[in-house]
């Protein structure tokens, strides 16, 4: 019982980092219609740059949030450069951009930083804690503390402030909002923007477990697919819910039914449940097109 | 000066013309009409002043500026809302919430200005609020505030668009047949409506609608559109009694 518990709780750490990724796939899905399949990558150069900076005698504590304002800046400046004036091509073009993307930004972080794995600081010590009888590591506490920290304030920019709205007046419909004065194009740009923001979050919090090199974000963008698929592409807190049940379930079923190889194949098996059985995930609405 | 100045505009679609070298004037607080039957140019001429086509030759000059030269945005920045014939609200948000993106170039929302003075944010934000719930009492929807627009009835609707033109205080607001598709009783509402923007809110009306007796009710002027020309324009009374008019609707006799 104790031991499940403590699978539980690192699942839910893991679950906070997919649900970050997943949510950065979730607010560029909603700006252009697509997910980001570079999404990963900028992720983990954001990790670069975060490793960058503290490898430079930076605290962590500073290097952090600098390093999440620097990857926001990134995303915007993708979107005005590189998908800005595609923006209105078939989605195949857009797919081909962001697989493009991908590979030039993986190829860029392997020239700069080289591909040997580096250890990530983690600023949450290894140690643990008991709680009800099962040993929580306080880097799990950490991770979960600063995911839900970030989703609580996504969630209050995007639900509770008129930018918010207007980003996602602009996703929704945007030649209504244009015409309503919103600069649509703008707030596309800041809709990447903060998905990188998010997305780069996941890499810092991934990067002390899995060791820092080019492919490391290759295996948690599947996951972060798996629950964002599973929450419904379109939604934000689909995402986070999502995300927390597969870091759950892939715990789970690594520990106790299919051991660490397959917990791989766990998201993909989620992710095509999911497309058989319920397409529009959770919290997603069914997709009605006027006729 | 008049508000809104349309001067010889012409567009055509391919080989048709839907609008040939209509000119007309809007002048501050008045309610104008410009009628004409189906495919007239109508709700054409609606979208070049709000900058959704580009006509191939003329002006449109509001309160003495070119309007065409602008983008989009900047138009409602210069006082102009709109309305749509075909309800163009955002079906996920609530009344309240489709109100404030009408707002939005009220609210200093630059993403600086959103995150760093938090305070000074907030009241603005609050402020936005009021203003919303304000229009949303002034059609008569505050109950309906917090509703999902999708589950109200179209007549509802409607009036959540006109709030949502209304909330940026436009100085000329553009209905795209305000009372298409509503019930009998619901024209009447919609009439009084209008005439309360026009009356109590000092903003001047430019619509575009095909029920005459909504029309003839409420308008000072009435432009008459047929084939993409102008072939009237007077008092309600006038227009009426006007032959090419009476022609253009019941066809030659």
């Amino acid at each position: 019982m104790q031991e499940f518990l403590q699978q539980v709780v690192s699942g839910i750490a893991s679950g906070g980092i997919f649900a970050s990724l997943a949510l950065a796939l979730v607010l560029i899905y909603n700006a252009m219609g697509l997910v980001n399949f570079a999404q990963g990558e900028m992720a983990m150069f954001a990790t670069f740059v975060a490793y960058a900076l503290i490898e430079n005698g930076m605290s962590y504590w500073i290097a952090l949030p600098l390093a999440l304002v620097l990857a926001f800046a990134g995303g915007v400046l993708i979107q005005r450069v590189v998908i800005r004036p595609v923006e209105r091509a078939p989605v195949l073009t857009l797919v081909i951009v962001t697989l493009g993307l991908a590979t030039l930004i993986n190829g860029l972080a392997g020239f700069v930083f080289g591909y040997i794995p580096r250890s990530f600081p983690s600023p949450f010590s290894v140690q643990t804690v008991s709680v009800l009888g099962a040993l929580i590591s306080f880097r799990d506490l950490g991770v979960i503390a600063v995911s839900a920290l970030v989703l609580v304030l996504i969630y209050l920019l995007l639900q509770r402030t008129t930018l918010g709205l207007a980003m996602r007046a602009a996703a929704h419909n945007p030649d209504a909002s244009r015409l309503l004065g919103v600069r649509v194009s703008w707030m596309l740009a800041l809709g990447w923007g903060l998905a990188s923001a998010v997305g780069a979050l996941s890499g810092i919090m991934v990067a002390p477990i899995l060791l820092l090199e080019p492919n490391m974000m290759q295996t948690i963008i599947i996951y972060a697919f798996a629950a964002a698929v599973l929450g419904g592409i379109e939604s934000p807190l689909g995402a986070v819910v999502g995300g927390l049940i597969v870091g759950i379930t892939v715990n789970l079923a690594g520990a106790y039914l299919v051991g660490g190889d397959l917990q791989l194949a766990v998201a993909f098996l989620i992710i095509v449940a999911v497309l058989v059985i319920k397409p529009n995930g959770l919290f997603g609405r069914p997709s009605v097109r006027r006729v | 000066m008049p508000l809104l100045e349309v001067r010889e505009l012409t567009v055509r679609f391919g080989g048709v013309v839907a609008l040939d070298r209509v000119s007309f004037d809007v002048n501050s607080g008045e309610v104008v009409a410009l009628i004409g039957p189906n495919g007239a140019g109508k709700t054409t001429l609606f979208n070049v002043i709000a900058r959704v086509y580009r006509p191939g030759a003329g002006a449109v000059m509001l309160d003495g500026e070119p309007v065409l030269k602008l983008a989009p945005h900047q138009v409602v920045r210069r006082g102009l809302a709109r309305t749509f014939q075909n309800l163009a609200l955002f079906r996920s948000m609530t009344c309240l919430e489709n109100v404030l993106v009408g707002d939005h170039i009220n609210i200093r929302s630059s993403f600086l200005g959103a995150s760093a003075p938090v305070p000074n944010a907030l009241k603005a934000e609050a402020e936005a609020r009021n203003r919303a719930v304000e229009v949303l009492d002034f059609v008569g929807l505050a109950p309906h505030a917090h509703h999902p627009v999708a589950a109200l009835p179209f007549g509802v609707q409607k009036r959540v668009e006109l709030a949502r033109a209304l909330v940026s205080k436009p100085r000329l607001v553009l209905l795209d047949e305000p009372a298409g598709g509503i019930s009998h009783e619901e024209v009447g509402d919609m009439a009084r409506l209008v005439q309360r923007i026009h009356s109590d809110l000092g903003v001047t009306v430019l619509l575009v609608e095909h029920n005459m007796g909504f029309v003839m009710g409420i308008s000072d002027r009435v432009v008459v559109l047929d084939f993409g020309r102008k072939i009237a324009e007077g008092t309600p009374a006038e227009v009426r009694k006007n032959p090419a008019v009476i022609e253009a609707y019941l066809g030659a006799a």
